[in-house]
C-alpha cells in the first residue's frame, strides 16, 4: 500500500479490528461510492461516521458486515483480509459483528423476543442460557411489555430499539450501528447512546453511522467525516 | 394475547413463517401439475395395455378356410379340419364355424338381395393357440395335409404386423406426452419453488447477515418447499386416483371403455407423485437460495 492506514485511536494500525487500505466500492458499474479509504479502527474504539446523505455512510458500513465487497483495495477485519475468508468461515466472522440497520431488517413472523434472540439461536446456543438475558435487554430498551408482539404492530421508534437490541444480544466484538437514534425521541437516544458506550466498555470496537449531530457533540467520541466518497476526517470531532 | 410474557415458558419459534399466501399459489400450481402428470401416467398404462391386448388377440388366433373335395360335403370337410387341428401342437381349441355364422359373416361385404344359398361359402374353422407355445402357420398346415384336408391358414400375420406398429406408437406417443408434462410439471414447480423463495429474500438477507451458515439457509427453505410440493403432489396425485378408481368403477372390468382398460393395481403408479415433487422442490430450492445468498455477497 502506498500509504500507511491512519489510525484514529492512535493505536498501531496492524493490531486494529478494523483496517482499510486503499479501499474504493461501486455498485455495479455505477461510480465510485467510496473513494481510497485508508483508516483502522482499533480494538475497542468508539467512533461515528458522519457525512451528508449519499457521502457512503451506509457503503461503509455494509463493507464491515460483510454485505458488500470493494471494488478495489483490501478490507481488513479482526486482522484477516476479508477478501481471503471462506465461504464457509464468513458465517462465523459475521457473528462477531452486530449490526443496527437502518431499515432494521426484522422478521414479521417472528415475535420481538424472537427477533432480539435471533443471533443467539444461530450461532447455536440452548434457548435455556439466554432466555433470562434476552428478556433482560428488551426490558432495558423499553420493550418490557412487548415481547410478545410482532414487528408490524410495533412503533418506529420500538422498532429501532428491538433492532438495537438484537445487534447487541450477542455482545459482538464489532458493533455497526446505521442510524441507531433516528426514529427515537432524544431521551431514548441518550439511553441508547449509553448502551453503546457501556458495550464499548465492555470491549466492543463501536462505530455509528448517524446524522445526529447532538448526538455525536454529546458523546466526545472521534469521528470518521465522509465526503462524497472520501474519508475527509479522522480523528475527535473539530470543536468536540 | 395477554400483555404478560412468560419468560420461562417462551419456544423459540420456527425461523420461517408456518404459512403465508405464497404457499397458496405454489401448493395450487403444484397440485394441479401433479394431477395432470398423474392422469396421463394413468392414461399411459391404460392405452399401453389396450395396444399389448389388440396384438396377443390377434396373435393368439388363427383362421382356417377349408376347400372341401367333392367326395364330402362342407360341413364333414370344416369338422374333419377342426378335429386335425384340435390336437396339434400349440393349439388350445379348433372350432369348425356352422354354415350360418360363415354366411352371416361374408353378408356385409357381398351387400343386401344376394342369396348365399347359390354362392360356395367356404367354411372357416376357428384356432385358438396355446398362448404359451402357439403353433405356426406352418405347423397347421402340415397338420391339416396330414389329415389330407385341403385348407388354408390365415395365422393373422399380415393384420398383426401393422397392428403391433400401431400399438408401438400409440405406447411411445402416450410416453412421450407423458414424459413432456412430467417435464413441464418438474419445470414450474421449480419455477414456483424459485417465486416463493424469492418473495422471502428478506428473511434469507436476515438469517445470512446474522451470520447464519449459507447451508443452514438453503436447507431450511428445502425442507420447507419439498414439504409444501410433497402436500401439493399427494393432493395432485390422489385427484388423479379418484379419476381412475372412477373410470374403473363406471367401467367395469374392462375399464371405461376395453380401448382404455383400468386396472386397480394401475393406481398405484400416481404414489411416487408426491415424492418426486418434493424432490424436484427441494433441488429447486436449494439452487435458489444458493444463488440468492450468492448474489448478497
Amino acid at each position: 500500500m502506498s500509504r500507511k492506514p491512519l489510525s484514529s485511536g492512535g493505536s498501531d494500525a496492524e493490531s486494529a479490528v478494523v483496517r482499510f487500505d486503499d479501499v474504493s466500492m461501486r455498485y455495479g458499474r455505477g461510480p465510485e461510492t467510496l473513494k481510497d479509504l485508508n483508516f483502522a479502527l482499533p480494538h475497542g474504539s468508539f467512533h461515528f461516521v458522519t457525512g451528508a446523505s449519499g457521502a457512503g455512510k451506509s457503503s461503509l458500513l455494509k463493507l464491515m458486515y460483510l454485505a458488500a465487497r470493494p471494488s478495489r483495495g483490501l478490507v481488513h477485519l479482526f486482522g484477516q483480509d476479508v477478501a481471503t475468508v471462506s465461504a464457509e468461515n464468513r458465517p462465523f466472522m459475521r457473528r462477531r459483528i452486530g449490526v443496527v440497520f437502518q431499515e432494521f431488517r426484522l422478521l414479521d413472523h417472528l415475535s420481538a423476543f424472537d427477533n432480539a434472540a435471533l443471533p443467539l439461536r444461530i450461532a447455536g446456543r440452548k434457548p435455556d442460557s439466554y432466555r433470562n438475558d434476552v428478556a433482560e435487554l428488551l426490558t432495558w430498551v423499553g420493550l418490557k411489555n412487548r415481547m410478545h408482539a410482532m414487528p408490524p404492530t410495533l412503533a418506529g421508534g420500538e422498532k429501532q430499539r428491538l433492532a438495537i437490541a438484537r445487534a447487541v444480544v450477542n455482545r459482538p466484538d464489532i458493533l455497526l450501528a446505521d442510524e441507531p437514534t433516528g426514529n427515537v425521541d432524544h431521551e431514548m437516544g441518550l439511553r441508547i447512546l449509553r448502551l453503546f458506550v457501556e458495550l464499548n466498555r465492555m470491549g466492543a470496537t463501536v462505530l455509528i453511522a448517524t446524522h445526529d449531530q447532538d448526538l455525536v457533540a454529546r458523546s466526545g467520541m472521534p469521528v470518521l467525516h465522509l465526503d462524497r466518497g472520501r474519508l475527509v476526517r479522522v480523528g475527535p470531532r473539530a470543536g468536540a | 394475547m395477554s400483555d404478560i410474557f412468560d419468560v420461562a415458558r417462551w419456544r423459540p419459534a420456527p425461523f420461517l413463517p408456518e404459512s403465508d399466501a405464497h404457499d397458496g399459489a405454489l401448493t395450487f400450481v403444484v397440485a394441479v401439475l401433479c394431477f395432470l402428470a398423474c392422469l396421463t401416467a394413468l392414461g399411459v398404462i391404460a392405452s399401453d395395455r389396450a395396444a399389448r391386448g389388440w396384438s396377443d388377440d390377434l396373435a393368439s388366433e388363427a383362421t382356417v378356410i377349408v376347400r372341401p373335395k367333392t367326395t364330402e360335403s362342407p360341413d364333414s370337410a370344416a369338422a374333419r379340419a377342426a378335429e386335425a387341428l384340435a390336437g396339434a401342437p400349440g393349439v388350445s381349441e379348433a372350432r369348425a364355424i356352422e354354415r350360418a355364422k360363415a354366411e352371416a359373416l361374408i353378408a356385409p361385404w357381398l351387400g343386401p338381395g344376394v342369396d348365399l344359398e347359390d354362392l360356395p361359402v367356404p367354411r372357416l374353422v376357428a384356432v385358438t393357440l396355446d398362448p404359451e407355445r402357439p403353433a405356426t402357420a406352418a405347423g397347421l398346415d402340415r397338420a391339416l395335409k396330414a389329415a389330407g384336408v385341403d385348407a388354408v391358414v390365415d395365422d393373422h400375420s399380415m393384420w398383426i404386423a401393422d397392428i403391433r406398429r400401431a400399438a408401438g406408437l400409440t405406447r411411445w406417443f402416450g410416453l412421450g406426452v407423458f414424459l413432456l408434462i412430467a417435464a413441464a410439471a418438474a419445470a414450474v414447480v421449480a419455477f414456483a419453488t424459485r417465486a416463493g423463495l424469492a418473495a422471502r429474500r428478506d428473511v434469507v438477507e436476515t438469517l445470512h447477515l446474522t451470520g447464519a451458515q449459507d447451508a443452514f439457509i438453503a436447507e431450511l427453505f428445502q425442507v420447507r418447499f419439498a414439504r409444501t410440493a410433497a402436500v401439493a403432489g399427494l393432493f395432485g396425485a390422489a385427484g388423479a386416483a379418484i379419476i381412475g378408481a372412477f373410470l374403473r368403477l363406471v367401467g367395469g372390468g374392462a375399464g371405461l371403455t376395453p380401448v382404455l382398460p383400468v386396472k386397480w393395481i394401475d393406481l398405484l403408479a400416481v404414489a411416487p407423485c408426491p415424492v418426486a415433487a418434493a424432490l424436484v422442490a427441494a433441488v429447486a430450492a436449494r439452487l435458489t437460495a444458493a444463488a440468492l445468498i450468492r448474489e448478497m455477497t
